[in-house]
This record gives C-alpha cells, sequence and structure tokens, in this order.
C-alpha cells in the first residue's frame, strides 16, 4: 500500500517537472552563430588546444563577449581578428596570415610532400631500368631472423 | 658513393634530433606580445584602495614604471610575492598592480596578508583592461619606459634570475 502512495506521489510529481530546450547565451541567434564562426579561428591562450568557442576558460568566455559586443557595434569579422592580433599576436590565429616568420609553416609541408614525390620518382625510375633478376624472391633462411630479410636492393 | 647510403639517413637523423631538442626548449605558454616596442594600451582604472580615486596612463608618463598583473586567486601570484616584496624594497622603479578580475574586497586583504609590494593597484575587476594588455596568464610583469613604449613582458611568476639578467639592466638603461 504505502508503495503505491509512493509511486503514485512520484508519478504526480512529475506534472511540475518539465524540459525546455537550452536556450542560446543570446537572444539573437544570428549573432550567436558569427560570434561562434568568429571565435572558433581563435586559439584559447589558456588552454591552449582549445578554441576560444569551446574553452569554458574565464578569459575564454570574456573574449567571446568581447566579440558579441563588437559585433553588436557593426564591426567587421577583419576589424575583430586585427583587435584580438593586437592584444595577443598571430598566436591567437589558428590560420596566421602569410608573412616571412610564418613562410616555413605554410611552405613547409608542400616541400616536404614535394621531396617525396622527387623520392618515389627517383627510386622508381631506377627500380624501372634494373635488370629482371634483382627482383628475384630473395631466398629466404629460415633459421636466421626473419626481418632481416626485408632488404631488398 | 657507398658511404652516403649511410651518411644521409644518419645526417637526417641528426638534424631531427637538433630540430626535436630545440622544440622541446621553446616554452609554448611563452607567446611572444605584439605589445613589445608599441605605445602601452590606454586605461583609466580605480585605485585598489580607493575607490574615488583614478589613474589613468598619462599619470605614469615620464617615469620607467612596472605594471605587475595579480589576483587573489591567482596561487602562482603567491608564489612570486615575496620575491616582489624584495624587489620593491630597493625602490628600483615605481611598481603598480594590475588586480585582475578580483573582489576589491579579496584584493586589499591579499594585500594586507602577504604584503603591500605595490605604489597602488589599479582594480581592474571585469577584465576589460587586462584584454587590452593581452593578459592570460597571471602573474604577468609589463615594463614601459618614459614615453610609455612597453619595453618588457614576462609571463609567469618573476625569478630572481629574470630580475638580475632583464630587468635590472632594462631599468638602469631605460633610467639613463
Amino acid at each position: 500500500m504505502f508503495k503505491l502512495a509512493f509511486t503514485l506521489c512520484l508519478v504526480l510529481l512529475t506534472i511540475f517537472a518539465h524540459a525546455e530546450e537550452a536556450r542560446p547565451a543570446s537572444e539573437d541567434p544570428a549573432l550567436e552563430a558569427r560570434m561562434l564562426s568568429i571565435t572558433s579561428e581563435l586559439r584559447c591562450l589558456v588552454c591552449q588546444n582549445q578554441t576560444i568557442a569551446d574553452s569554458h576558460a574565464g578569459l575564454a568566455i570574456d573574449l567571446r563577449e568581447q566579440v558579441r559586443s563588437m559585433l553588436k557595434n557593426g564591426q567587421s569579422n577583419a576589424q575583430i581578428l586585427d583587435y584580438m592580433t593586437a592584444r595577443y599576436g598571430d598566436f591567437i590565429l589558428y590560420r596566421p596570415p602569410l608573412k616571412n616568420s610564418t613562410f616555413v609553416l605554410w611552405i613547409g609541408p608542400l616541400v616536404l610532400l614535394l621531396t617525396g614525390f622527387g623520392v618515389l620518382i627517383f627510386v622508381l625510375r631506377r627500380r624501372s631500368r634494373m635488370p629482371a633478376e634483382n627482383f628475384d624472391p630473395e631466398e629466404t633462411d629460415f633459421t636466421e631472423d626473419s626481418h632481416s630479410s626485408t632488404r631488398s636492393s | 658513393m657507398r658511404y652516403v647510403r649511410f651518411l644521409l639517413p644518419l645526417g637526417l637523423f641528426i638534424g631531427l634530433v637538433f630540430f626535436l631538442a630545440a622544440g622541446l626548449k621553446l616554452d609554448p605558454k611563452e607567446v611572444p606580445s605584439p605589445l613589445i616596442d608599441k605605445a602601452s594600451p590606454t586605461f583609466s582604472l580605480t585605485r585598489l584602495e580607493d575607490a574615488n580615486k583614478t589613474i589613468r596612463k598619462e599619470d605614469l608618463l615620464g617615469r620607467v614604471w612596472m605594471l605587475n598583473v595579480w589576483a587573489s586567486w591567482c596561487v602562482a601570484c603567491r608564489q612570486e610575492h615575496p620575491l616582489l616584496l624584495e624587489f620593491s624594497r630597493r625602490k628600483l622603479l615605481p611598481i603598480y598592480g594590475l588586480n585582475y578580475k578580483d573582489e576589491r574586497i579579496a584584493g586589499l586583504k591579499w594585500l594586507s596578508n602577504f604584503g603591500n609590494p605595490y605604489d597602488s593597484s589599479l582594480f581592474d575587476q571585469d577584465g576589460r583592461v587586462g584584454i587590452d594588455w593581452g593578459v592570460y596568464g597571471v602573474p604577468e610583469t609589463f615594463i614601459m619606459d618614459k614615453q610609455g613604449v612597453v619595453r618588457f613582458k614576462h609571463i609567469g611568476p618573476l625569478t630572481p634570475e629574470v630580475i638580475r639578467t632583464r630587468i635590472e639592466p632594462l631599468v638602469r638603461q631605460l633610467n639613463v
């Protein structure tokens, strides 16, 4: 009997419980979306592997608020990024601008890729000129460690 | 030609080791400040100890001065504090605090508990001035020359080495 009453109470209690969708932090969803698109380009300097959009650090919250108020004042994305780099340097940008000090950063991977292709072409060409018997399967000596038989040239 | 086969990978390996060793020495937390050699940001803040008195950037022109960003909630500030107290007793230059994102009462209590090395502290409750100065890791220390140009920034607690090898020579040079 007690159990039934208890259950009934619990069921009746759910009348007072009602869920809502999480409200956006700002009244203006369009502004909020722009704010998020800008801050996801910015590195949080307190927790460096997060964007300012993601981070819960106090500074990130302040900077999101700053971006919001700058957007409300009608400032452009470029103006806001300038504002941030003037204070925190290029390091705050996840896509730093191309200039002398960031040249290696931007060009480096391309150079490595082209070098890799160069080496690949060089090796393939040299192999194509080799006589066919160079490519005969090696006689595997099972008494030896099998790793030592992987060299082929 | 025979040796090249071995020397080339060895050379590449040594190069890689040097790159990685250099990378280990770099501290990614030390972000170079874009403010160095630029005019310091403007500010106008009340004194921590007196809400009716404001200090503006212009009030400090004509002097070489130090700005030390601190807060009562900042653990590393307490670590740096004895050193800063000792440094302030030598009266090499005026030291101003920037009480960053703090409560007035908590800040004042912190100073009376641990000692006050500052000529005065600026009260930056919402952290707006901190943003203008590019503050992201309290404590931070700046040194301005007589024209109000930022000449030095240190992120994190001061150390005796930094004071001896960076700050003292710089202050002497700027005060000439």
